[in-house]
């Protein structure tokens, strides 16, 4: 890739630069740059993607650069041996409930700090946003061990305790992810018009009225985005279910590689088809949700 | 996962002044606003602040993690004295991470600094090249390990079948350092020219369209104009990296567990755990030289998110 970008640069702006003025000429070079590196990027998936339709047999005699071979079986069998409906499954199971229990947690928490002001507001925002930032392997060992001492009755966890548990991993992500999402939504609601809750007061509308009636519904746009953004993280999450998950069969997809190293990294077709599979979740949430899942990420930033 | 949640440093400036003051609240409202911080608020004393506490004072004992609380030895620095004397994963380890920063640094940030800065120069289809840098940024690190070893492979790599070379790129201590912070660095670039954009986006347009009518270049109006005033997202890009750098860990492990020239701190905490041989007050005193070093930029982090949020 670096080695065209070398080559075709000078021959173009020499080109340019007898066509057009020389303003036009630096923006030609900048569109071959930008052009060369958005593709450069975009190789390893498309590389992975094509990949995933070739026979192994045939591209283990003819090489990768040659055509033909295209199949749909590496999918098929990517599917059955990493067990990917079981995986796929837990990811269901805990992503859901997660991002649903954060977005509630941290909008209770935005709301009495964007609307009221107590003194130890900062402090608050201080404690959740600091939580988010903290390597998570500096918090294993005791929230390990407590896992493993916290029982829970059998119909909740077959292993009869937190460690190894849907509801362990639910809830250290909903944790983790807590911080961000109240510092985003407390933004997000001291921008509210602060009018329509004297209104609401006036009318006799309590607490409860004002957040579940009047707050949460305007900040649709926030929670549409915290929740696209917040579903890629928690079902990208790695450590967490990779340290406090023991039985095989309980991995959400993202820890289960873990697994499948061994069996997917001596067939590299079956690798690529398992690569795509495992990014399908996301690359829906690139192609449909983008808009949603920038704004996540810089929500607050572009209001200003 | 890994990802860095970055708090927009900018947002609260637009924050209007709470109009009136404070509000009185009554009876059953108080209970409601009472639950509202205090649930969460317990849920993330316990799930984070408690362990990093632990985590501290765990690190002055010798503990097996088998039986009771009272099996605890306390033995003092000990712990410390054997990870800089004693350990030998330790100093790769250390070395692993620093190199991991300074790489982020110097390659995926700047150019993804200066990525943003020419897309923000209101190219057509701008929108594609966004996308296309973007869409690292959607993947897990650990699906990034395994989609890059398509590329790494000794017998069926792209990059062997370019170069010309036998290289196991993951399995070669030599190399397998440098082929994973690629891998990185393609993830991280797209997440810092996102970031940066979204904040080119917010500068005062009339700023730029002085210092051209002053007769600066471009190039000199981003140094001496767009960049000061960029001051809390550059700070937030600079926290974001070194936090990267110290959490790094899914792509590693993905790999090979973080051996074999793949050491890094974090791995080392979690093999001393989850490991054979779980030697809880050392892997303790490893976290609390994470948690440290954390807290330090986090600090700085904070100060400049609370500082916009005071203006």
């Amino acid at each position: 890739m670096s080695t065209a970008t070398v080559t075709r640069r000078p021959t173009t702006q020499a080109a340019a630069a007898k066509a057009r003025r020389r303003l036009t000429a630096g923006r030609v070079v900048l569109y071959v740059f930008v052009t060369l590196t958005a593709l450069a990027w975009l190789f390893p998936v498309v590389w992975a993607l094509l990949n995933s339709f070739r026979d192994y047999n045939y591209t283990s005699v003819h090489g990768y650069v040659s055509l033909g071979g295209f199949t749909l079986q590496n999918y098929v069998n990517a599917w059955e041996q990493g067990e990917f409906t079981r995986h796929f499954l837990n990811s269901l199971i805990i992503t859901v409930p997660a991002v649903l229990l954060t977005l509630f947690l941290a909008s209770c928490v935005a709301f009495v700090v964007a609307r009221f002001s107590f003194r130890f507001n900062l402090v608050l925002l201080g404690l959740f946003t600091a939580a988010n930032l903290l390597p998570q392997q500096a918090l294993l060992i005791p929230l390990y061990r407590a896992y493993r001492e916290i029982p829970l009755p059998l119909w909740m966890s077959d292993s009869g305790q937190l460690l190894d548990s849907y509801w362990g991993l639910i809830l250290v992500n909903t944790a983790f992810q807590c911080g961000f999402c109240a510092f985003v939504l407390s933004n997000y609601m001291k921008a509210l018009p602060h009018e329509m809750f004297e209104a609401a007061r006036v009318d006799g509308a309590g607490v409860p009225t004002q957040f579940f009636r009047i707050t949460l519904p305007l900040c649709r746009p926030a929670l549409a985005a915290l929740a696209t953004l917040q579903v890629t993280w928690i079902y990208n999450e790695f450590f967490w279910a990779t340290v406090l998950m023991q039985s095989g069969d309980k991995f959400p997809i993202t820890s289960s590689l873990n697994n499948l190293r061994g069996q997917f990294f001596t067939d590299y077709n079956l690798l690529s088809a398992g690569s795509i599979l495992v990014a399908i979740p996301v690359l829906i949430v690139f192609f449909v949700l983008q808009k949603q899942f920038v704004a996540g990420l810089t929500l607050g930033s572009t209001k200003g | 996962m890994t990802d860095l949640p970055t708090v927009p440093a900018t947002a609260a400036k637009a924050a209007p002044r709470r109009a009136g003051g404070r509000v009185r609240v009554t009876g059953t409202d108080r209970i409601f606003l009472i639950l509202m911080v205090a649930i969460p608020t317990i849920m993330v004393l316990a799930w984070v602040w408690l362990p990093a506490i632990a985590s501290v004072v765990l690190s002055f004992a010798s503990w097996t993690g088998v039986g009771g609380l009272d099996t605890i030895k306390w033995i003092g620095t000990e712990n410390y004295v054997n990870v800089f004397t004693n350990y030998p994963p330790f100093a790769p380890a250390l070395r692993h991470n620093l190199i991991w920063l300074a790489f982020l640094f110097v390659l995926p940030t700047l150019f993804g600094i200066f990525l943003a800065v020419l897309l923000d120069r209101e190219l057509r289809g701008t929108r594609f090249y966004q996308s296309a840098l973007f869409l690292p940024v959607v993947l897990s690190l650990a699906l990034i390990g395994f989609i890059w070893q398509l590329i790494y492979s000794r017998d069926q790599g792209v990059l062997n079948a370019v170069l010309g070379t036998q290289i196991d790129w993951y399995g070669d201590s030599r190399w397998n350092l440098w082929a994973v912070l690629v891998a990185a660095g393609w993830r991280h670039t797209g997440y810092i020219m996102l970031l940066y954009l979204a904040g080119l986006k917010g500068v005062d347009p009339s700023l730029r369209e002085a210092a051209a009518v002053d007769g600066a270049s471009p190039v000199r109006t981003f140094f001496s104009v767009v960049f000061p005033v960029m001051r809390p997202i550059n700070i937030i890009i600079i926290v974001v990296t070194v936090i990267e750098a110290l959490r790094a860990f899914d792509i590693v492990w993905v790999i090979n567990k973080g051996t074999n020239g793949l050491e890094l701190i974090s791995t080392l905490v979690t093999a001393n755990v989850v490991g054979e041989a779980s030697r809880i007050g050392f892997g303790s005193a490893l976290a609390t030289i994470m948690l440290v070093i954390s807290l330090v930029f986090i600090t700085i982090f904070l100060s400049t998110v609370m500082r916009g949020e005071q203006r």
